[in-house]
């Protein structure tokens, strides 16, 4: 390896989306034959960083990025993706281009078939070409060769596991002519570990060729296994390239995470609960759920009554799956208990029974009647689940519009909903009174247990704080257990008593809020159990 | 296991297995004679099978069924009113239609391949639809504008006030029957006349660029082609090919002669050549062949066989036409297409353009349509000139989704199975409601439920599947990963 030259050099690259930096002055430079490892947490910008190196739509749509980009030492500009391919650079997908009812040779060689002219091609041009499925195939033969996957090049994708479609993903890729930079986006994400040694041995092979890689990833474990060198971002920050060699696993995680603890929550409130470890609220064993993209694969958990306890991890991992689990809304198994009663999973709205009530991440989509007024929001689950809010007459029940409207004027009140009046529609508000109403609304089912997910995303710093503070509150004075998740990492530590991190849809460790950065980032990047695991909080 | 593959068989194929036996049942409870029926299958054969065969490539293409197929019909319609009104017959007048026809077709199937591209995923409602509001702009041309703005003189195509289109045109003394009629002589003469042209044109195209041309090749099938066409100087032969129609009896004995002859050939060439020969499939359809042949010994078969008549270019077209779909997918293009419907994610990524793949599918189909259309209309040799496209699409994809094709895969030989069951029902039911109800509209109430009653089956299926499949496949994700980790 030639360390003076640089197949790909980015420098100093920033990007704006109206007005707000999401990357600013990053640098990204990988060797021939390299394996480039690119870290950190979700929204530290590396996303944003391959759209713009792939010319993509979204980076020139929204005003283009300013920096340079040199490829093989040469500036180039990259528009589009056409032009990206053209300079060698290709892309392993997170979730597969790939087309179920063509043979793997058909979908190595989409859209760059071989075909032989013939007399109406000679006149109406290039499309009415014949194919010549046999050259077609004798490539698709020597691209799985050399990434050392044996499968017939003509049978169809469709029910092939999952490691190998990843492999025939990669082998368009290899094929393409003049490739020099393969980049792999997160392909470890979906395989299980046995494929997953296998990709890693043949990002080796590709690499031993002169292709240098991209290697995007959350797993310190692979990282440390298979990378020459990285690139750690953070914040849309350049934190610093390493050399694999020189550096532990320790340091790297302290990188990725490395931010101090700044308290979102002012700590007025006397705190005079009485935990008992085994007096609990929640407890989940051997949970599963079937959430897409956020599977949860197994899940022991004690949550004690009376605490706050968080739960993060990276998206995609599973953490979201827990709370919706738990209320039904995607299929789950094992078993639920709440105060020691166990939950029938099978049936709908078993949760709410049981006096647990959840705030959705998925504000618009779940959360709210987007068209219905503030206090219908409100009180609507309440209606439903409890039968508050009715006059009885007879054999039926009406509205009781007078007490909905109280309870509404006083919940908009004490959250501090800022609107027009309780008419307003739920989807005119913004996000963060929209999470307010949400709050509202469980809160008006009077729960024993609340699950809040996500409180925070998308809303401003200071409903994030009336938010965060309102659920402290809700715990120290009224006794409420309260389990938040959230993807950052810092409005957990600000308020939870404990900590679970939820890796590849497991528990990674249940960690205290003052534990250390590195602790966090091991956790996070699934290296915490092969380190020894750790001592439970 | 054999058991489990014919139940596997039998489910996948329920539509034509159901529709089978509706036939059979149908055909027996008409108390028809056979001649009745198997004539007028094949009239109505090779009436429909060209536009239902129209509608294969934009289901390739992901476009769904194509209802659009109506504006084609209404290109074909448009322009066999000029050429009746300017007079031109017989087979010169039909070709002129076809002409006149293919420039308006590729227009409108540009149009609708345009607004589709701006409604991707609602395609076939918002073709339902259009046909519906281009049927009143054609209905504006035809009643207003013809003779309101554009001056026609005809008494015999205008209402008596001069403005507006009679309701039918009769094209008795024009080109009704023009295709069907053309006798074999005619087309063998043409076909070795444009055969040589093909010839040439290759060999000069290949010159101009500095290309070899492999001359014992050409020179080969010069020399057969001139062999063919002089074979047809002898008498006996010119005799029987001069007729303007062919017997069934005589199509079937070809047929089989030929894929004797084909098979020897084929034999003699692996030979030659060292290449492998594929015994079992040869003599499987040489068994099938001389099986079929001896079959025509049956009375009852040779009675029917005698008696019915086949036009023979029309059915040459519909043969051509399902060679030309096969070869389609077999180029760049037709691959770009498949491409396309399989994902327009993938396809965008492989730097295939989407939504011009997508408009030519659609303007394949519309011109493919209208010469359906015009193959219809010779056929049927009266055009009602408000009626005749209205039920064009809804006959059309009924046929189709009969011969078990769905939303996203339709093949020629689902297309050819679908017309005959969907035709032979057509024929029957009422006649069958007539025999057993004592009353032909209740079988025509049931030929009509049933032809509906199988497209929202088919459209219903294909939603169906569109929402349990997403679900399936995160269950099988979340319940696959543990599994695999547990396994080491």
């Amino acid at each position: 390896m030639d360390p003076t030259r640089y197949i790909l050099k980015m420098e100093n690259i920033v990007k704006e989306y109206s007005g707000n930096r999401v990357l600013k002055g990053v640098n990204l430079s990988v060797h021939p034959g390299e394996i480039h490892a690119l870290m950190g947490e979700n929204g530290a910008g590396k996303s944003t960083l391959m759209n713009i190196l792939f010319g993509m739509p979204v980076i020139h749509g929204t005003g283009g990025f300013e920096g340079s980009i040199e490829v093989d030492g040469q500036k180039v500009t990259i528009d589009t993706p056409l032009k990206a391919m053209e300079l060698g650079i290709g892309m392993v997908h997170q979730e597969f281009m790939l087309i179920p009812g063509f043979t793997v040779t058909e979908n190595i060689k989409v859209g760059r078939e071989i075909s032989h002219p013939t007399l109406l091609s000679r006149l109406a041009g290039r499309s009415m070409e014949l194919l010549d499925f046999d050259m077609m195939a004798r490539d698709a033969r020597k691209a799985l060769k050399t990434i050392g996957l044996k499968v017939d090049e003509n049978s169809l994708v469709k029910g092939m596991p999952v490691g190998y479609m990843q492999f025939i993903e990669i082998a368009r890729e290899i094929d393409k002519t003049g490739i020099q930079l393969l980049v792999f986006d997160e392909p470890t994400a979906v395989l299980t570990e046995s494929e997953a040694a296998r990709l890693l041995d043949a990002m080796r092979t590709i690499a031993s060729q002169g292709i240098a890689i991209i290697f995007i990833t959350h797993r310190l474990d692979e990282v440390m296994e298979v990378a020459d060198s990285m690139t750690i971002l953070r914040d849309g920050e350049f934190v610093a390239r390493k050399e694999i060699a020189g550096s532990s696993v320790v340091e790297i995680a302290e990188l990725m995470i490395g931010r101090k603890v700044e308290k979102l929550v002012d700590d007025t409130l006397e705190d005079n609960r009485i935990i008992k470890e085994d007096d609990l609220a929640v407890r989940l064993r051997n949970f599963q759920v079937a959430m897409p993209g956020e599977a949860v694969k197994g899940v022991d958990l004690e949550i004690r009554k009376g605490e706050i306890f968080g739960i993060g991890g990276l998206a995609g991992q599973g953490k979201l799956g827990i709370p919706n689990g738990i209320m039904g809304l995607y299929p789950a198994e094992g078993e639920v208990q709440i105060f020691g009663e166990t939950l029938n999973l099978k049936r709908l709205g078993e949760a709410l029974n049981h006096r647990v009530a959840f705030v959705s991440e998925d504000r618009r989509g779940v959360g709210l009647l987007l068209e219905e007024s503030i206090e219908q929001n409100i009180v609507f689950s309440a209606m439903q689940v409890n039968n508050k809010f009715l006059k009885k007459y007879g054999w039926f029940r009406l509205y009781d519009a007078k007490q909905a409207h109280d309870w509404s004027e006083e919940m908009v009140k004490r959250l501090d909903i800022r609107c027009t009046g309780i008419k307003q529609a739920a989807g005119r508000l913004s996000g963060g009174n929209q999470q307010k109403v949400c709050l509202a609304r469980a809160l008006t089912l009077g729960p024993d247990v609340l699950f809040v997910s996500e409180p925070t995303r998308g809303i401003d710093i200071g409903a994030k704080k009336l938010v965060l503070e309102y659920l402290v509150k809700l715990n120290r004075e009224e006794g409420m257990t309260v389990i938040i998740v959230s993807s950052e990492l810092v409005e957990l530590r600000s308020i939870s008593d404990r900590i679970a991190i939820i890796s590849d849809g497991k528990l990674a460790c249940i960690l205290k809020p003052d534990d250390s950065d590195a602790e966090y980032g091991l956790a996070m990047s699934g290296a915490y159990k092969k380190k020894g695991g750790g001592e439970h909080a | 296991m054999t058991k489990n593959k014919i139940t596997s068989f039998l489910f996948e194929n329920k539509v034509v297995v159901l529709f089978v036996f509706l036939c059979i049942g149908g055909t027996i409870a008409s108390g028809q004679s056979m001649n009745f029926v198997v004539s007028e299958l094949l009239t109505r054969i090779a009436r429909n099978s060209f536009l239902v065969l129209a509608l294969i490539i934009p289901v390739l293409a992901g476009l769904g069924l194509n209802f659009g197929i109506v504006i084609g019909a209404m290109a074909a319609q448009i322009a066999i009113f000029f050429t009746t009104h300017w007079g031109f017959t017989g087979v010169g007048g039909f070709l002129l239609t076809a002409l006149l026809s293919t420039p308006l077709a590729v227009f409108f199937g540009y149009l609708v391949g345009k607004l589709f591209n701006n409604m991707k995923g609602a395609e076939m409602i918002g073709g339902l639809v259009l046909g519906y509001f281009t049927d009143g702009l054609y209905q504006l041309f035809f009643l207003f504008i013809l003779g309101g703005v554009i001056p026609i003189d005809n008494p015999k195509l205008m209402i008596s006030t001069g403005v507006g289109v009679k309701n039918t045109i009769d094209l008795k003394d024009t080109i009704k029957y023009s295709l069907d009629t053309v006798p074999m002589l005619t087309i063998i003469e043409f076909g070795f006349y444009i055969a040589v042209a093909v010839m040439v044109i290759s060999a000069v195209v290949k010159l101009a660029k500095k290309q070899e041309v492999n001359w014992k090749r050409t020179a080969v099938s010069l020399v057969g082609l001139v062999v063919v066409y002089a074979l047809t100087f002898l008498p006996a032969v010119e005799q029987f090919l001069s007729s303007d129609r062919l017997r069934l009896l005589n199509a079937v004995e070809l047929a089989c002669f030929g894929t004797l002859i084909w098979q020897a050939v084929k034999f003699a060439l692996c030979k030659a050549r060292k290449t492998d020969w594929p015994r079992n499939r040869a003599i499987a359809a040489c068994i099938v062949a001389v099986v079929v042949y001896a079959l025509t010994y049956v009375p009852a078969i040779y009675n029917v066989m005698v008696y019915v008549q086949l036009p023979v270019l029309t059915y040459l077209c519909i043969a051509a036409l399902c060679f030309f779909n096969t070869a389609l997918m077999k180029t760049r293009l037709g691959q770009n297409m498949r491409t396309v419907g399989q994902s327009r994610v993938v396809a965008n990524a492989a730097g295939i353009n989407v939504d011009r793949t997508r408009i030519i599918a659609m303007i394949f189909s519309t011109v493919l349509a209208s010469w359906g259309q015009l193959i219809f209309l010779q056929n049927v040799g009266t055009f009602s000139t408000y009626g005749a496209h209205t039920q064009v699409g809804q006959f059309a994809i009924a046929s189709l989704v009969v011969g078990g094709a769905s939303v996203q895969k339709a093949t020629n030989k689902q297309a050819i199975i679908g017309v005959i069951l969907f035709h032979t029902l057509f024929i029957v039911a009422p006649l069958a409601g007539k025999e057993l109800f004592g009353n032909a509209m209740i079988g025509e109430y049931f030929r009509v439920f049933v032809s509906y009653g199988v497209i929202a089956m088919s459209l219903a299926m294909h939603a169906w599947k569109k929402v349990v499949k997403p679900k399936l496949e995160a269950n099988a994700a979340a319940g696959a990963s543990p599994a695999g980790e547990a396994a080491q």
